[in-house]
């Protein structure tokens, strides 16, 4: 009996014991036990055993990290500070730039092409640069042309600071990113909506506040979370724009502080825990988000339409996740309710 | 001509519409009066939505004027001036499209009050007091705080009638408001569109394909071919004794 595999369809190797297969088999068994999540936490386990390891063969400080740690740290409120208002400062230029695009007028058009092929097509620590160093030599000179109050004002705006500069950089930068998204978000709403708005005789900007605008945001939300994550890490290029030590992120502290002490493995990890930690906790958040508004309706509410789009996207009408819930429901029959896909590539388990 | 007193609400003086060589429309007059229903059929492609569409300037009509209520408008050219006509004729002209073009983020009340909030500045409280009236009207006061998308295709259509109305518009524009529908629910559309016509005495321009509706409620039958008006008359005309052999063969394929 041993010598026949008791498994089904495939037997044992050729050449393989029957021992070796029955061992096999009993693996096999026992790891069916175990449930998927468990074997992938002790996947993680052993990667982190296996570096602790190795840091412990490098003679890894851990009594110089528990007495600096905090300061890096710190950091990351400089983190936060500059990414929060920079993605403020890029949603108002996104906005702007998609409806830019957007526009017939050639002024817009060609304004916002060209802000956002610029920022595109430069990389953003050469950007950072620019607006840091350039920008005053630009403003000193430039201002000579003037007089006084407004030569006065000429230079003051022209020379920023570290931050200043940063929080411009990264507005400017992801600001030329999010215009496409912002447009696409925009686009997705069906013509059909814009001509209904306009046949009330909404004037433009009555038809994208009240009627386009809003339907756009359940597009434009979920990418820009990521993009918000993405601009987090970014800001750690404006360690080299030097600010002080109050203004100085996470990895400007680190290097600071590793080179110092010729420690600098155990400051950049702290460093990396930092933006790993911080990423890690606005995901679950952006996740939370994603769910929450990327549940939607059918886009032009038509009973045509709808069919159109479940059938192009695969999914059956009626499909309409916490919406089909509501008590009292009337016959939702022509119109049907599907979830709007949610543009990540990283919703997906 | 029977149920209208002369006043002219609609006026369409020689317009021409293109699509880049595709002249759509080829010198389109007509004159539709107070309280007058319309019936425009033909082909698809003969015209007949673009005509509509070029009445509120969802379309710019290549040449010719139109006028609505005393807003009249020349085609070709787009100024400032101009714009503010064009939003004021589309205010007294309700727009009803094949595809509903609900707002699905409002409610059913939000869609008929947007109209009167936003652009009229009417008082939010006399803006629902007047939806919840329309929704009455077309029978759907009990969905006033309904999602549209949870309402079938012919409550959404009912709905976007009553959205139109709350502009009270001079004339109402119905662009096919039925195509889209399971035939199951035309009728209750085409029964909410004849209250309108014998109630409320409304002016309506309706591009369908409904003979029965068009034989029942119209004044007025006009037969679209190739861009132009080819013949128009009452129903009885253009269904027993019309001499045309264009509208003979289209009325035999739909009838």
């Amino acid at each position: 009996m041993k010598t026949e595999s008791p498994g089904v369809g495939t037997g044992p190797p050729p050449g393989r014991s029957g021992r070796d297969a029955g061992l096999r088999e009993r693996l096999e068994q026992f790891s069916l036990r175990i449930p998927y999540r468990a074997k992938l936490a002790l996947v993680w386990l052993v990667i982190f055993v296996i570096f602790a390891v190795i840091f412990g063969a490098a003679q890894f400080d851990t009594q110089w990290m528990r007495d600096n740690w905090v300061f890096v740290v710190k950091g990351i409120w400089v983190t936060i500070f500059i990414s929060v208002i920079s993605i403020f400062g890029a949603v108002v230029l996104a906005t702007l730039g998609s409806l830019g695009r957007l526009s017939k007028n050639p002024i817009a058009y060609g304004v916002s092409g060209f802000y956002t092929s610029f920022f595109r097509g430069t990389p953003l620590i050469v950007q950072l640069f620019l607006i840091y160093l350039a920008l005053p030599q630009v403003g000193t000179n430039l201002a000579l042309q003037f007089r006084d109050p407004l030569r006065d004002w000429i230079q003051t705006v022209t020379l920023l600071s570290p931050v200043m500069a940063g929080i411009v950089g990264l507005s400017l930068n992801y600001g030329a990113y999010m215009t496409e998204i912002f447009r696409a978000g925009i686009q997705s709403v069906s013509h059909g909506q814009s001509e209904a708005a306009e046949a009330l005789g909404m004037t433009y900007k009555q038809k994208m506040r009240r009627i386009v605008l809003p339907q756009a945001l359940r597009v434009i939300i979920p990418p820009t979370g990521n993009e918000f994550i993405a601009m987090m890490k970014d800001t750690a290029l404006l360690s080299f724009l030097g600010a002080a030590i109050f203004w100085s992120d996470p990895f400007r502290r680190a290097t600071l502080l590793g080179r110092a002490d010729f420690k600098n493995m155990e400051a950049l990890l702290v460093a990396a825990a930092c933006y790993w930690a911080l990423t890690a906790i606005f995901t679950f958040f952006q996740k939370k988000l994603e769910t929450r508004v990327g549940k939607g309706y059918v886009r032009g509410g038509g009973g045509a339409p709808a069919a159109k789009l479940s059938s192009d996207l695969g999914v059956p009408l009626g499909h309409g996740g916490t919406l089909m819930n509501v008590p009292g429901g009337g016959p939702g029959g022509g119109a049907g309710m599907i979830e709007l896909p949610v543009e990540n590539e990283e919703t997906d388990r | 001509m029977i149920g209208h007193n002369g006043e002219v609400v609609v006026h369409v003086e020689d317009v021409h519409k293109s699509f880049g060589h595709l002249e759509v429309l080829r010198g389109i007059n007509m004159q539709v009066h107070k309280g007058e229903v319309v019936v425009i059929f033909g082909r698809s492609g003969s015209g007949k939505s673009t005509l509509l569409r070029c009445i509120n300037f969802l379309e710019d009509p290549t040449s010719g004027t139109i006028e609505v209520d005393g807003i009249r408008l020349v085609g070709g050219h787009r100024t400032k001036q101009q714009r503010d006509n064009i939003r004021q004729l589309r205010i007294r002209a309700g727009m009803v499209f094949q595809q509903f073009n609900l707002f699905p983020h409002m409610t059913t009340i939000e869609n008929v009050m947007e109209g009167p909030v936003t652009v009229k500045d009417t008082p939010e409280h006399d803006a629902r007091a007047m939806g919840l009236e329309l929704l009455a009207k077309v029978g759907l006061a009990d969905k006033a705080d309904e999602s549209p998308i949870r309402l079938s295709g012919g409550q959404q259509q009912r709905v976007a009638i009553a959205r139109a109305l709350a502009m009270e518009p001079k004339v109402m524009l119905f662009d096919e408001p039925t195509s889209a529908l399971d035939p199951e629910l035309i009728g209750e559309v085409l029964a909410v569109m004849k209250s309108l016509a014998t109630d409320l005495h409304m002016t309506m321009m309706v591009v369908t394909h409904e003979m029965g509706f068009a034989r029942e409620v119209a004044n007025r039958m006009m037969f679209f071919h190739e861009g132009v008006i080819l013949e128009e008359g009452p129903p009885d005309q253009l269904f027993n004794h019309t001499q045309n052999p264009e509208t003979r063969t289209f009325l035999d394929a739909v009838l």
